[in-house]
Formats: structure tokens, sequence, C-alpha cells
């Protein structure tokens, strides 16, 4: 794999040779130091060049190549520029990709806009910082469980440039461990776990020498196929963001069995190029913050938190080897107010971009805003070019849909956590049409509950079984009446009672003879309010059901209260004649017995047609 | 309720049973019929339709007894119908003559019944439902029914666990059920007899019984508040009744009144004879509670007998109150350990704290995820539903039991050797193999301790694997004594493969022994996963050696070297 690189490089060298002439030569770089970063599986490459013009024409960009088969990779290049000798004051630079005329193909040029162009003589520091992704290729490809991952970093020692180089030197940092080969040219160095070459002075333009370094990286390849973030605005307090991961490791693939017994004895050695963990930095005040994936909840995960930051420490279910992958989801609510402002009559908000994991890549981001039902006039400004279009989603009592604006791009990097706005324009009232549905659908519901009890749905007035029912209602009504008026009859009878209780303790039979007579008034009376009642479930068709029961409890009534009275009559005669106590009882015991028995008789109608 | 579960026959044969309680008992009516005849008609409609029951529904005997109950119960209509035309003598006439023909067509109908019945080797009834009426039925002929852990006979504890405090309500239940017996409290009774018979053979019938104990411990309960509250009302209107009398100057109480008492002494005494017979039913209980209300003196008098003193009813009633707040107490806890715990993840609570084991579904999203989709995973069938859902992924056995022969297939693999079983897998085109062991972690309910289920099972198909060649003095083994059968067949290895490694002596935690056979190596399978705590472990068919290449090779170097001839008798199956 390495070979026919080298052989594009050299074949490279060869055109670049033949286009020299037609570089510009008006700038002059006086010195190129490169640092390559090559401890994590995203490589960093920062080049500080000392850019001087020789030419006599004030120049206003300066322009960088790249080999294609490096451009493929990059994932984000920022210039920073500084005119003069002052440090500090640097500036990003716009940067653009520029496809200058008589240059080969097989180089992409990206150019850098001075602020204000470099005149004569004038000397500008520039830095630039390029990020790489899949640069470092795993070598040998498949691994087993024991060995250390591999891998390939492939360069120039001389830095790619369409202007002459006067002094240059490239260092490269490995991420310390065993260094299979590297490169050697004459002025190379190896030192702990830095590599060095250089320097080199009067490079001429466009010159490339190859090299190529292999050495043991076991940093985690945590590489997400794709992220889906979701941010939800909702006004009532919370942004929420729910975070679906899949994620997959990116080295070398693993070949052969995997044993758990060797991975737990001996995990430096035995798995060292898996991972198991991986880090998110969340905003500070996070909450409700949970992980899980399709099958529930995963339990292995940990959580710090202080003012500044609150640390999700996750892990998948298993460690991942290379080549295995898993999915999962994180998500959790963030307090409005810290990421949702307003200006100028319009609200924006303002978060971050990228994932909240450390040293992820992320071939395919998908950020899905999604602002509360209502929202207007949306907008967005991003600090990178991303795919954008709208969408609609549907919550819980969604009329109309809430707007989702969705932000799509390709290889993002931990560079690429920049904050983005999203502006629109939402009116505080539209939060109350929710709860004001429900209200309204709760309120009609019982307005038309209230009017279906008191609506009359049957369908003909005058059809038989309608008619039958308001008299069967009426009969009913009617036998309620005449209930009451036998349970008060029932509690007459009770004070006659009570008046005999009297008369045994106290003797004093006038006092009973009056309760007696007010009793019996009492019954007339009911007797004739009876009457009309009675008459009325008489001539009613329905009560043929109940008619004979009430006949009978009518008889009976009579036929007790008779009873009563009587005996009432009995004992107070008695008493006046100062009869014993046992007389009077044998006197009265046979009336006694039926009055009993007449109650209960009484009682279990009344039972009866209580229950019709 | 067809659709859900195959213990709908449960109650095909219960609401037969009461009818024909009811009818025996005379307590036939037309709300009887009314209530019976359409159910049997358009239930066993509807329950053919449900794919798995189809004609079963008209043909197995689990059915026939409502078929039958029907036409006893169209037949005693009949009679109470003509009872109703005719007079008495010619009723009786009418009757005799109902009874023969009756009588001969029942017969005929049984005879055919038990001709064709009989026919078949099982009399009609499934294994299932055999295995209910004969507990010790499965054991013997279905092993697969006996292999589940909820088809055995349940523990006492078990039922002190479910039931709880019902166990002592339900007797008393019972008994105001027969206070007095009415329809819906006869069905009640029948319900909680079968109800407990069925979970004393299978212990996941507690399902049936405890809507069966939860009613009946329902009508104690309520029964013993009625009593308990209602004296307490006496007792209480009596306080309160004396209060004012005393107030008013009287001398005497009316119980302590001497003079004249004798209207109420009269009255008592009526009302204390009459009160024993009325007591009980319903309707003069709720006239009693009409009169009471009434607050008048004298109803009070009827309830005499039935009065418990203030002082115990308040502590009868709190004592109950508190039974039902340790039972609710108990319910929580019950549903919280043993019933919401979910089996998939395990915990258990150390020194540390709550340690989970969370190792199933580390397996299954490892399959999931680092699998082919097509690629079909064999295990054991508890296992199949699981890896369906959570793996996503084709199992050759699942939960479903209908037809066991494949279960058997794989049993049959697992207790092979592994060349055997590498064949039984290839042939069913599988790619993993998942085995779950708890030797490490102690987890008891593996596939070792369930093993003896896959010799039998596969053992009632194939009869080349012999149980006794597994056992050891009858017993599952797989320490030194094991036999070597054991100690080769492929879920020995695979769940032991390696495993004297992780602490020297293969100390196996399950079954407090160490294993029997310690250093091997698989040939055919290699080892592609092992959870966290080693309890579920995943292996891959190693690919067949790849002999046709050397063939080719072989034979094209040897038409190189020799004849043609040679060449034309080794015949290359690839030409």
């Amino acid at each position: 794999m390495a070979t026919p690189l080298r052989l594009a490089a050299l074949l490279l060298l060869v055109l670049v040779a033949a286009f020299a002439s037609a570089a510009r030569a008006d700038l002059v770089i006086s010195r190129a130091d490169r640092k390559v970063d090559l401890t994590s599986h995203i490589v960093r490459v920062l080049t500080s060049l000392k850019v001087e013009n020789a030419g006599s024409e004030p120049v206003s960009k300066v322009l960088l190549a790249f080999p294609n088969i490096q451009a493929k990779n990059l994932a984000a290049i920022r210039a920073f520029g500084t005119e003069g000798k002052v440090k500090g004051l640097s500036s990003i630079l716009p940067i653009e990709v520029v496809e200058p005329s008589g240059v080969p193909p097989e180089l992409t040029f990206f150019s850098a806009s001075l602020h204000k162009p470099l005149t004569k003589g004038k000397i500008l520091h520039l830095d630039v910082l390029t990020v790489f992704t899949h640069f470092l290729q795993p070598f040998p490809e498949e691994i087993t469980q024991a060995d250390s991952q591999l891998v390939v970093f492939q360069d120039s020692s001389h830095y790619l440039s369409p202007y002459p180089v006067k002094v240059q030197t490239l260092s490269i940092r490995l991420p310390g461990g065993r260094v299979e080969s590297y490169t050697k040219y004459g002025n190379t160095k190896l030192v702990d776990s830095e590599l060095k070459y250089g320097p080199y002075e009067d490079v001429p333009p466009f010159s490339y020498n190859p090299i190529i370094v292999h050495f043991e990286n076991n940093n985690p390849f945590a590489v997400a196929k794709e992220l889906i973030r979701e941010v939800e605005i909702s006004h009532w307090g919370n942004v929420q963001i729910t975070e679906h991961y899949n994620i997959v490791h990116g080295g070398a693939r693993l070949k052969g069995e995997f044993s758990r017994l060797d991975y737990q004895s001996r995990p430096y050695a035995r798995g060292v190029s898996s991972f198991r963990h991986l880090i998110a930095r969340l905003p500070a005040r996070a909450h409700s913050i949970y992980y899980r994936d399709e099958i529930g909840n995963i339990s292995t995960s940990h959580l710090w938190s202080d003012s500044k930051k609150t640390q999700l420490e996750i892990e998948p279910r298993f460690p991942l080897f290379g080549g295995w992958q898993t999915t999962f989801t994180i998500g959790y609510g963030l307090p409005l107010q810290d990421f949702v402002f307003s200006a100028d009559g319009k609200r924006f908000l303002n978060i971050t971009f990228g994932s909240p994991m450390e040293e992820i890549l992320i071939e395919k981001l998908i950020v899905k805003v999604v602002l509360p039902e209502g929202s207007k006039d949306i907008d967005v400004s991003a600090p990178f070019p991303t795919n954008q279009w709208q969408e609609v989603k549907y919550s819980h009592l969604d009329i109309a849909g809430r707007p989702v604006l969705v932000l799509e791009k390709p290889d993002v990097i931990p560079e690429h956590n920049l904050h983005f706005q999203v502006y629109y324009k939402f009116n505080n009232i539209s939060l109350l049409i929710e709860p004001m549905m429900l209200i309204t659908g709760f309120f009609l519901l019982f307005v038309a509950c209230i009017a279906y009890m008191h609506t009359d749905m049957s369908i003909s007035k005058n059809s038989p079984s309608y008619l039958a029912k308001l008299q069967w209602d009426e009969v009913q009504a009617t036998v309620q009446q005449i209930q009451g008026i036998f349970g008060q009859c029932l509690a007459v009878h009770d004070k006659l009672e009570t008046s005999l209780h009297d008369l045994s303790r106290t003797g004093d039979a006038k006092s009973c003879k009056a309760a007696r007579k007010a009793a019996d008034a009492q019954l007339k009376e009911l007797a004739k309010e009876l009457k009309p009642l009675w008459l009325s479930v008489q001539s009613s068709p329905q009560s043929y059901q109940i008619w004979p029961k009430l006949e009978d409890l009518v008889a009976k009534e009579k036929e007790l209260q008779e009873k009563l009275m009587a005996r009432h009559a009995t004992v107070v005669d008695s008493v006046e004649k100062k009869q014993r106590g046992q007389d009077i009882e044998n006197r009265i015991a046979s009336q006694q017995q039926k009055i009993a028995a007449l109650r209960q008789e009484v009682e279990s109608l009344l039972e009866y047609l209580s229950e019709i | 309720m067809v659709c859900s579960w195959g213990g709908y026959t449960f109650i095909i044969n219960l609401i037969p049973m009461h009818v024909l309680l009811c009818i025996v008992t005379g307590r036939y009516s037309s709300r009887l019929y009314i209530a019976y005849a359409p159910l049997v008609i358009l239930g066993t409609l509807l329950a053919a339709l449900v794919p798995v029951v189809g004609f079963n529904a008209v043909l197995t005997s689990e059915h026939f007894a409502s078929f039958l109950v029907f036409i006893i119960l169209h037949v005693v209509a009949f009679v109470y119908y003509i009872k109703g035309l005719l007079t008495p003598r010619l009723f009786k006439m009418a009757m005799t003559l109902v009874i023969t023909v009756g009588l001969a067509v029942c017969f005929a109908v049984v005879a055919i019944l038990v001709a064709l019945v009989a026919s078949s080797p099982t009399k009609g009834w499934s294994g299932r439902s055999l295995s209910l009426l004969d507990p010790t039925y499965a054991s013997k002929y279905i092993p697969i029914i006996a292999s589940v852990s909820e088809h055995q006979p349940p523990t006492w504890p078990s039922y002190f666990m479910d039931i709880n405090v019902l166990a002592f309500l339900v007797p008393a239940g019972i008994i105001s059920c027969f206070l007095p017996l009415s329809d819906a409290s006869s069905f009640m009774v029948l319900y909680l007899v079968t109800a407990v018979y069925f979970s004393g053979v299978m212990v996941r019938l507690m399902l049936v019984l405890a809507p069966a104990a939860c009613i009946l411990s329902g009508i104690a309960l309520s029964s013993a508040f009625d009593v308990l509250t209602r004296s307490m009302k006496f007792q209480l209107s009596k306080l309160f009744d004396d209060g004012p009398a005393i107030g008013n100057g009287s001398p005497n109480g009316p119980s302590a009144s001497m003079v004249n008492t004798s209207s109420s002494k009269n009255e008592k005494t009526e009302k204390s004879e009459a009160a024993p017979k009325e007591k009980p039913s319903k309707k003069n209980r709720k006239k009693d509670r009409e009169v009471t209300e009434s607050a008048s003196v004298k109803p009070k008098k009827e309830k005499r007998l039935s009065v418990l003193p203030l002082e115990a009813s308040i502590v009868g009633t709190l004592l109950l109150i508190a039974l039902g707040g340790f039972y609710v107490v108990h319910c929580v806890w019950a549903a919280a350990e043993a019933y919401s715990a979910p089996s998939i993840v395990l915990t258990s609570r150390s020194r540390e704290g709550l340690h989970v084991f969370d190792d199933f579904r580390e397996a299954y999203a490892w399959l999931s995820h680092n699998t082919d989709v097509d690629d079909k995973v064999a295990s054991w069938w508890d296992y199949g539903y699981q890896t369906t859902a959570m793996a996503n992924r084709t199992v050759i056995v699942d939960n479903n039991t209908w037809n066991n022969t494949h279960i058997a297939t794989v049993g049959t693999a697992m207790s092979s050797p592994e060349k055997a079983a590498w064949e039984i897998f290839d042939s069913l085109d599988v790619k993993y193999v998942l085995v779950v062991f708890g030797g490490l972690v102690g987890y008891p309910s593996d596939d070792i301790n369930k093993f003896l289920w896959m010799v039998r099972i596969g053992g009632g198909e194939f009869p080349h694997i012999k149980e006794p060649d597994y056992l050891r003095d009858g017993q599952y083994r797989v320490d030194a004594q094991a036999t070597p059968t054991m100690l080769n067949c492929l879920m020995y290895k695979l769940c032991y493969y390696r495993f004297v490694e992780t602490d020297g002596k293969g100390f196996d935690r399950v079954r407090g022994y160490e294993i029997g056979k310690k250093h091997f190596k698989l040939t055919h399978f290699e080892e592609v996963f092992t959870t966290h705590h080693w309890m579920v472990r995943i292996y891959k068919l190693k690919p067949q050696k790849n002999r046709i290449r050397g063939k080719l090779k072989k034979s094209k170097s040897s038409s190189k070297t020799s004849s043609t001839l040679a060449a034309g008798r080794k015949k290359n199956p690839w030409q």
C-alpha cells in the first residue's frame, strides 16, 4: 500500500519540476517549521511560515498546496496571519479552494487571503493548522487480540509549497511506544518520541521528498459512522439534547479469537488496541443525563460535575476491538437561559456544533434543531459550510408541527466544536396554545357530557316503549312517595311505642293518651296524603307488577295501625285501672305477637318496593 | 382469551362445570340458559378462528365437557318448558318419554364420542392437559414440558410468598360463600377448588389461583368488616341513646328498668328468635341497615346475637386494617423483588453497593452489532426469544415449543462430541453458538444445569443419545467422576473452554467442585466473544477445511508428473 503512494509522489515530483517555472516567484518562504502531531488518530499539522514578498508588487494571497491524496482527508484548515515582527496579534484569514492555472492536477490549492496586501520586502508570519482524518493507515490491517496496533504515516520531509523555501524543519510527535521504521535521510533524528527532519535549506518550489513512519499507536480510534444530534428547544425552560451514536473502532481489524480470559488477566498486553470507554464533556448545568441503547439502559457510566463542566464517562456494553461497532444514545437537558438569547426582536440559539466526546471523528454529523411550534423566520449562521434543509416534526399535541432545521456535515472533528447560531422568531403566547387546547378539549368533553345527560335522545316521542318508560318513571316516583309516607307511618308507630315505654316508667297515662291522639291525627293526615298517590298508581297501566304488593301493603299497614291503637288503648286503660304489669302483659300478649308479625310483613313489603 | 393463552381450556371447562352444578342443585333458570348457550356456540366458533386451535375446538377432549353440558342444558330447558305447558299428570308421562328418548340419544352420542376418543392414543387429550390431570405424566412422556421450571409443582413457601395472608382468608371466604350459597358464590367456590388443584400441579398456574384467592378473601374481609362495623354502630348508638336518657334525669336505662318492661321484653325475645334466621341473608342485612339508619330503638334489638362488644370490634377492625396494610407492603415488596427484577439483568448486593450483571444484554448487543444480519445463532431454546428480540438475529430454536423436533436437534448437538455437533450445526447453517455459563460468578440457571433436559429431549427424538451415558450414579456430574461422554460433549467444552486458566484449578462455583477435564482445545469452534462475567459465551463455527483446493493441486501436480491415465482415473469433481 505504501509503494503506490511513493510512486505517485515520484510522479508528482516529475510533474512538479515541469511546472516549477509557472509558480509564482514573487513570494519566498524564508522559514517553514512543521509540527505533526500523531498521538491520536486525528492528525494535526501546525505549519509556521515566514513569508516574505521578494517581488515588487503587493501580494494579497498566499497559496497553500496539498497533494490530492492529503486534501481528500483534510477535515479542517485554518490560517492565522501576523504581519511584521510582533507576535500575538494574529488574525484568522479566510481560506478558499482555488485552481490556479498551470499547476499539476495532483495538487489542491488553498488560498489564504490577507487582510491587507503584503508589500515589497514585508514579512508575514502565517500559522496554518491543518487537521487530517483517516490519514494513519493501520498496517497490518488485521491484528490479533494480543498484537498492538501499528500505523503508517506518509508525508514529505520537504514542505510542499509553490514558493521556494529557504529554511525548513519538520518534527513529528509520536505517541510513544515502539517505532517500527521510519525513512532516514541526512539529518534525521529520533529523540524519545519525537522524530525530526531537517533543517533543509534552499529547497525549490514543489519539492516533495516522501517519508514513511511506521509506528505503534494504541490510542482509541473512535469513529462515529453517524451521529444524529437533536437539539430540542422548549420555551418552558429546557433545551433537550439527544445524541444517537454509531461508533466503530476504526483501527486495525481484529482477527481470530477474542478471549475474555486474556483480556481480563492481562488487559494491557492482550487487548491493548481496544478501547472500553469514552469521555464526554457536557456543559456545566446539564441535567437528566441518560445513556442507553435500543435494548435498554446501559449501567456502565460515571458522571462527575463541577461548576465548569459535567464529565460523563461512558462505557459501551463491550470493549471495542478493531472493526467492532456499537450504537448508543446519550441525552441530557440544559437550562434554556444559558443557550437561548434574544436580540432585536429575534431569539437565537447559541450552542456548539460537534459532539461532546473527546477525540472522536464523526464521519457524518447531522444536527437537528427542533424549534418550538410557531417559530418563524428561521435563519442559521454556522462557522463553516454545511448542508442545510428544513423538516417538520410532530410531537404531542402539535397541530402545524415543529420546524426542524437540519445541518449536515461530513468528517467532523473536535476542531469543529464551535458555536453556531439559529435565529428565529417566537411569540410567547404560542406557549399557551397546547395547555389551552387541553383545557378546551376537556371543557368541551364535560359540556358534551352535561348536554347528553340533559337531552332526551329517544327517536320517537310517541312510540309505545317510550310512553311506557315515561309512565314507569312516574309510577316509580309515586311509589317512592308512597314509601316515604309509609316510612312516616312507621315512625308514628314508633312514637306510640315510645309513649308506652314512658308510661311504663312514669305511669303518666294522660300524656300517653295525648300522644295517641296526636298519632291518630298524624296517621289520618298521612292517609289523606296517600289517597291521591294511591289513585294515580292505580290508574297507571305500568303498575300491574307492583299493584298487588301495594294493595297488600296498605291493608297490612291499616291492620297494624288498628292493632297498635288497640293495644295502646288496652295498656293505657289497664294502667289507669292500676292493674299489675303481669296482667297487662298477659292481656296484650296475643296482640303483641300479631303486631310484630304485621310489622315484619310491612317492612318486607317496603323492602320489596324499594328494590324496584 | 383463546388468542392469548392456552389456559382458556380451564375456563371452557370451568363454566360447564358450574352450569352442571347449577342444574344438579336445581338452580336452573332461563338466565342460566341465556348465559350459557350462546357462550358455547359463539365461543367455539371464535376459538376455531384462532389458527393454533382451529378444528381442535371441536375435536379434542378438552372441549367436550362444554358440549355435553350444552346438550344437558337443552334437555333440562325442554323439561321445564313442558312442565309449564302440561298438567302434572301429563307431565309425568311426557317426562318418562323424554327421559327414555333423551337417554338413548345421550348414550348414542357418548358411545360415538368414546369410540372416537379411544381411537387416539392420548384419549384425545393434548399432552399439556394430560400433564395437568396426571401430574406425573409430563415427566414420563414429555420432557419438554417437564423441563420448564415453571411447570414444576410449587413448594409450600411459594404459596405463602405468592398469596400470603390470602391463604388464611380464603377458607373464611369459602364459608361466607356458603352463607347462603347463590349461583355466583357457588361459581366462586368451584373456581377456587379447581384453581387450587391446578396451582398444585404447576407453579405457573398460580396465575389462575391468584384471582380466585383475591375474590374469596375479599368476600371474607367484607363480611368480617360488615359484622364488626355493624356491631360498632349498634354499640355506639346505644351509647348515644343512653347519654341523653341519663341527662334527662330518667332514673334507669331501658335495660335496668324493672317496672313494666313487659312490651319491650316480649319484643326482645321474639326478635332475638327471629334474628338468627334473618341474619345471614343479604336482603335482610340490607334491611337491617336501613332500619338502624332510621334510628329507632326497637330494631337494634334484632341484632343482639350478632353484636360483639365495642372494644372487641374496634380492635378487630384495626387488626384487619393492619393485616391488609401489611399485605399491601408484602405485595409491593414481592412485586419489586421477585417479579419486577428482570431475569435478564441480575444484581447482587455487596458491601460496595449494588453490582449489576448485565451480561446477557452485553452479549446480545455484541451479536446485533458485530455479526452479519443473516447469521444464525444456535442456543438452548430458553434464549430464543431474547436473541431474536435483543440481538435481532435468526435463531434455530426459540421459546415456542409446539414442535420439539428442532429443539431435540439442538439438544442432540449440544450433547454430541465436537465434530458431530459441528456437522449438525453446519447442516442447520448456524454461524454462532451461544451458551450460558454461570460457573465463574455462581449463576445457577446456566446451561450445564439445564443440560439434563438437552440430553433427555434430544434422546427422545434421536435414540443414539442415551441418558445413562451422561450419568454417574444417577447424577449429572462434570467433575473428575463424570463420564467420558459428558466430558467430551460440546456443551461441556463450550462452557469450560479455558476456564481452568482463571484460577488454575477450574473450580465451578455453581456446582461447587473442580471440573473434570481441565485442559482441552477446540478444533471446530472458536471463541469470538465472552461477556464480562463469563455468563454468556459465543463461539463461531470454524469454516470447513479447504480440502477441495488441496485435491485440485494434488490432481494437477499428479497430472503434471504422471501420465494422463492417472488423471483420468482420479476424477476432479470440478471439471
